[in-house]
């Protein structure tokens, strides 16, 4: 670890699995549901996730010691949609296909709880560097548990992944619908969201007793 | 920190300073883009016109439209006509396309008189009636545009929406969902009566094409209720009009 020191990586590290946003301090979860019954939705909102928390991170963190704290949340708010308003008027005059594809998770992104629970708890008390390498941390190791669930949803709900059929077609019953599978409707709607997501917390906290809370 | 954030008269200076910044950074990129953000509509609005007729460059299953560098010729080649309807008052206007229909519907609701464009386009001499239409999703607007010929055969569709469930509502703008809509009449005996997106019709693959019926995107009720609702909505507007071009 030339470039990063071993405290640095760990702000990268930590998040993808035991300070796992969504399945440790099970934030974000929101948008966790709304979106992940594709593959590819899941893997946008992780990028567009990673580039505005790393981002907001960043500029809050240079802030931090001029925000009253009074107004503090309103003050992280403005700084996360602003962010998020200056890309999208962006990409509409300069990417316009981009931005159509975007346009939806526009308001799942500010209304995220990741990045304001990021803002307070991290941006406000350390340094740019470490700010930055704590938000690519943390988008990232929401990205792994959206793009897992998303993986999920879009095999067992719909059969394809990215949207190739991966499994056959259901309707003519080729692939493995021959034998009689068929998709789960029940996987494309949110609660099944929260079901993979509470798998996910299951495995991961039963390989690692460390992270059950005493009752 | 030498400063005292805590302060009262601190706290108000920096919240007006941060809204005065925020607010002209806003407002200078928002006028500096406006000319690039109108333009990509404009073409945006072609390319839909166009791929509803069947112009586009579609493979097997993703949506592609004609290049924005190249729309606008072949916009003015495809699109014969461009009519307003304005009452029993029919009028050519070569920039129809760029009326907003949202400003329209919603002085028609306030019983102001309002224009209703309308798009005939030529493609291997045979001719389509382009409407556009105005409806309601899950969270918020869904568009799009239809082309019909002179027996109210739909030719082809195009949706879009505003800010429709990703994976789910966001699917009305897959093609397996929009080609679905091919073929449909949208009379039910001499009523207008659409294309409505039902559940369970017993008919995936929509071999059935005078049942006014196309099958449902799993999870998407409510978008789809919304996609029925406004091609219904749309075509009686235009009702008048295709009375007259319809060959009975």
């Amino acid at each position: 670890m030339g470039l990063l020191s071993k405290k640095d990586t760990n702000l990268i590290l930590d998040p993808l699995a035991d300070n796992n946003p969504i399945t440790i301090q099970v934030l974000g979860i929101c948008s966790a549901l709304a979106i992940t019954a594709e593959l590819k939705a899941s893997i946008v909102m992780a990028i567009a996730v990673l580039f505005v928390l790393g981002l907001g991170n960043v500029v809050i963190s240079l802030m931090r010691n001029i925000i009253p704290s009074k107004i503090r949340i309103i003050v992280q708010l403005i700084v996360v949609a602003t962010l998020v308003i200056i890309v999208d008027q962006v990409l509409k005059a300069f990417a316009y296909e981009l931005s159509k594809t975007l346009s939806v998770f526009v308001g799942l992104i500010i209304t995220n709880c990741i990045i304001m629970g990021r803002f307070e708890a991290f941006a406000l008390a350390n340094g740019p560097w470490k700010s930055f390498l704590d938000g690519i941390g943390n988008s990232l190791g929401y990205g792994v548990i959206l793009i897992i669930v998303g993986f999920f949803r879009e095999l067992f709900g719909s059969g394809t992944l990215l949207g190739y059929p991966v499994l056959g077609d259901p309707i003519t019953k080729t692939g493995v619908y021959a034998t009689g599978y068929e998709n789960n409707g029940f996987m494309i709607i949110p609660p099944a969201a929260l079901i993979v997501v509470g798998i996910i917390i299951w495995v991961q906290r039963s390989r690692n007793p460390a992270l059950v809370e005493d009752n | 920190m030498a400063i005292n954030t805590d302060k009262n008269s601190y706290t108000i200076i920096f919240a007006t300073i941060m809204v005065v910044v925020v607010g002209s950074i806003l407002a200078f990129l928002a006028s500096a883009l406006r000319p690039n953000i109108q333009e990509n509509e404009r073409f945006e609005k072609q390319q839909n016109i166009l791929y509803a007729m069947g112009v586009n460059e579609n493979d097997e299953s993703s949506v592609n439209f004609i290049p924005t560098d190249k729309v606008e010729g072949e916009f003015h080649t495809y699109i014969k006509e461009q009519l307003v309807i304005e009452g029993d008052k029919i009028t050519e206007n070569d920039e129809a396309y760029l009326i907003d229909l949202k400003k329209q519907l919603s002085a028609k609701k306030k019983g102001e008189p309002f224009k209703l464009p309308l798009f005939i386009g030529e493609k291997d001499s045979k001719k389509f009636y382009i409407i556009p239409m105005y409806g309601k999703g899950l969270w918020d607007a869904i568009s799009g545009f239809i082309a019909l010929d002179d027996t109210m055969t739909v030719q082809g569709v195009y949706f879009d929406h505003k800010g429709e469930t990703p994976g789910l509502g966001a699917n009305i703008k897959q093609r397996y969902f929009m080609d679905d809509f091919t073929g449909e009449t949208i009379l039910k005996g001499q009523n207008y009566a659409g294309v409505a997106v039902v559940k369970g019709n017993n008919d995936p693959l929509n071999n059935t094409k005078d049942d006014n019926e196309v099958d449902a995107l799993a999870g998407a009720t409510i978008t789809g209720n919304g996609v029925s609702a406004m091609i219904k909505e749309s075509v009686n507007l235009y009702k008048g009009y295709l009375e007259t071009i319809r060959v009975k």
